[in-house]
């Protein structure tokens, strides 16, 4: 019985604490590239460097308030300079917009011309966030570290093994749920929530029932651009903060947008966390929990490993090819790309 | 009216109209123009020559959303409903434009339709071919139009089904609402139809009575099989 106890919460620490955290974050970073899919019809490249921007205003915002002595102890002190963020990144993206998605938008090109853009749009951020902040790591998370340390819960419960809960995994899980229920609420409950998805749905309609179109852009890219600060100041709170990384957090985030049906925000959700456990469980090393489980002599040479942590890049990769082979419109029945 | 796609011309001089409690209708054979015809007296085609009128207006130049606020409703032949959202969000999204409230245009709506009433919390991409077409013109409904315009409403749906929908469409018309409409079964739509057009090539062929265009043998033999 110990046993399992122990082998329970040997998963519950290492492999469904980290789960509901990376899953969290690709979900939200997931709903910003599936509402630019919906609503202005895109692939947005450049979402990752978004993602990278909003969360660097944030850590200057953040620096700004430690050195006044603002201090929201036992939280982060970066929960509230992401208002910043978000103004900011809101304005940047707005301003992009009118300067150059606008032009091309008018002339009705084609998703892939826009596609090609954002690629652009996403050098130029990176560039951007590299020469104010610069290509290093920088950490900026502050607060209580631990919610509940491994230590004291083997003292707490006597097992062996300990669960630990860091206070960034804790607040990522209860931020990205808030948002999630905030996001769903206004989707389907508002009237400006209502006109988006009708404007995703059926543009020509919409047009026919007076929906205007230049505000259901403006409104999709504030919510994304707000959507990519959060993101990603919760993402750089719980590892740290590296412009290189949302580079290539793009992919799990696609793979997890198109995993659940691209275009449809429920399924963003759900493929963020499909993508971040798969990630975690084909590549965790289930040598101790097979010990406590399996017979009381047995002995293991390998790591009961299926993969190595060298290969997480690549199982999001290959659900997203097995998702587009079989079954294309995801998991939800979104659009198909 | 003349306009077309592209360099040729599709409609030539062609002349439509309907009057307020009237149900005008459209026969003609593949590629006359009817929708065409629709299209451009919703402001969706630019009219090379020609003129829209409304209410004694002149609205030619107008945009299509300019159109709908002005009272003229228009329901596409094709994706003509939000298929991911439920009926009553449809509906709702038909009165976006309004800004009083809505109860009392749902509730005509609903009873003109009863069976979308029970079905207002479904996705419209559920429902069948004719349930669909109610909440198009549903729809295009709540914002009380003065004028609404039907693409094909029959297009897909059984004769059962056919007729139900015109009995419906009888009906919105005595609210006062002048209805204009494009139709393949032209000899049912002729028969409840006060204004008939026959088009061919853009052109007005005949323009009569619907009484008189079913008694008229040319109109009989060419477009109506005998």
């Amino acid at each position: 019985m110990i046993d399992i106890l122990n082998a329970l919460t040997l998963l519950g620490n290492f492999l469904i604490i980290p789960g509901l955290t990376y899953g969290s974050q690709l979900a939200l970073g997931a709903l910003g590239v599936t509402l630019v899919y919906g609503v202005l019809r895109f692939s947005n490249f450049a979402h990752g460097e978004t993602m990278a921007f909003g969360a660097m205003i944030t850590i200057l915002a953040t620096w700004g308030l430690q050195s006044m002595g603002v201090s929201i102890k036992p939280l982060p002190t970066a929960l509230i300079a992401i208002p910043v963020g978000i103004a900011v990144t809101v304005l940047l993206i707005l301003v992009i917009d009118k300067f150059v998605y606008r032009y091309h938008r008018e002339r009705k090109a084609s998703p892939v011309t826009f596609l090609i853009i954002s690629i652009g749009v996403m050098f130029f951020l990176g560039g951007l966030i590299r020469f104010i902040i610069g290509p290093g790591d920088q950490i900026f998370f502050d607060g209580t570290r631990f919610i509940l340390k491994a230590r004291e819960f083997r003292e707490m419960t006597g097992l062996s093994e300990g669960l630990s809960l860091k206070m960034t995994q804790t607040v990522t899980i209860v931020t990205a749920l808030i948002i999630v229920i905030a996001m769903f609420w206004f989707l389907n409950h508002t009237r400006t929530g209502k006109s988006m998805r009708a404007y995703s749905d059926n543009e020509d309609l919409a047009l026919l029932s007076g929906i205007d179109p230049n505000r259901v852009v403006m409104v999709t890219w504030i919510i994304v651009a707000a959507l990519a600060t959060v993101g990603g100041t919760l993402y750089g709170l719980d590892k740290s903060f590296k412009p290189f990384v949302y580079m290539q957090l793009l992919l799990p985030i696609f793979a997890s947008a198109i995993v659940g049906g691209v275009g449809n925000p429920l399924g963003a959700i759900a493929g963020g966390y499909v993508i971040a456990f798969s990630e975690l469980i084909l590549t965790f090393a289930y040598k101790k929990v097979v010990l406590y489980l399996g017979p009381d002599n047995l002995e293991l040479d390998s790591l009961v490993q299926l993969l190595g942590t060298n290969y997480k890049i690549a199982v999001s990769f290959i659900i997203l090819v097995i998702v587009l082979i079989i079954k294309p419109t995801g998991l939800f029945s979104g659009k198909t790309i | 009216m003349t306009g077309g796609y592209g360099a040729a011309n599709t409609l030539h001089d062609c002349s439509i109209g309907v009057e307020k409690g009237e149900i005008a209708v459209i026969v003609g054979p593949n590629g006359a123009g009817k929708s065409t015809a629709m299209k451009a007296i919703f402001g969706m085609l630019p009219l090379r020559h020609g003129r829209v009128i409304f209410n004694n207006q002149e609205i030619t130049l107008l945009k299509p959303e300019e159109r709908v606020l002005r009272g003229m409703g228009f329901v596409p032949q094709n994706h003509n409903v939000f298929t991911s959202m439920t009926v009553e969000e449809n509906l709702e999204i038909g009165a976006f434009i309004r800004t009083d409230p809505i109860a009392d245009s749902l509730a005509q709506v609903y009873d003109l339709f009863p069976i979308l009433k029970n079905k207002r919390k479904q996705p419209a991409g559920e429902l069948s071919g004719g349930q669909r077409q109610q909440v198009a013109v549903g729809r295009a409904l709540m914002t009380h139009p003065k004028v609404l315009m039907l693409d094909e409403p029959t297009a897909g749906v059984s004769p059962i089904v056919m007729d139900e929908l015109f009995d419906r469409i009888i009906e919105i018309a005595r609210l006062d609402v002048a209805i204009l409409m494009v139709e393949q079964n032209a000899k049912q739509a002729l028969e409840i139809a006060d204004r008939g057009y026959v088009l061919v090539q853009g052109n007005n062929r005949f323009t009569d009575s619907g009484e008189a265009l079913l008694a008229n043998p040319e109109v009989r033999k060419a477009f109506l099989g005998g």
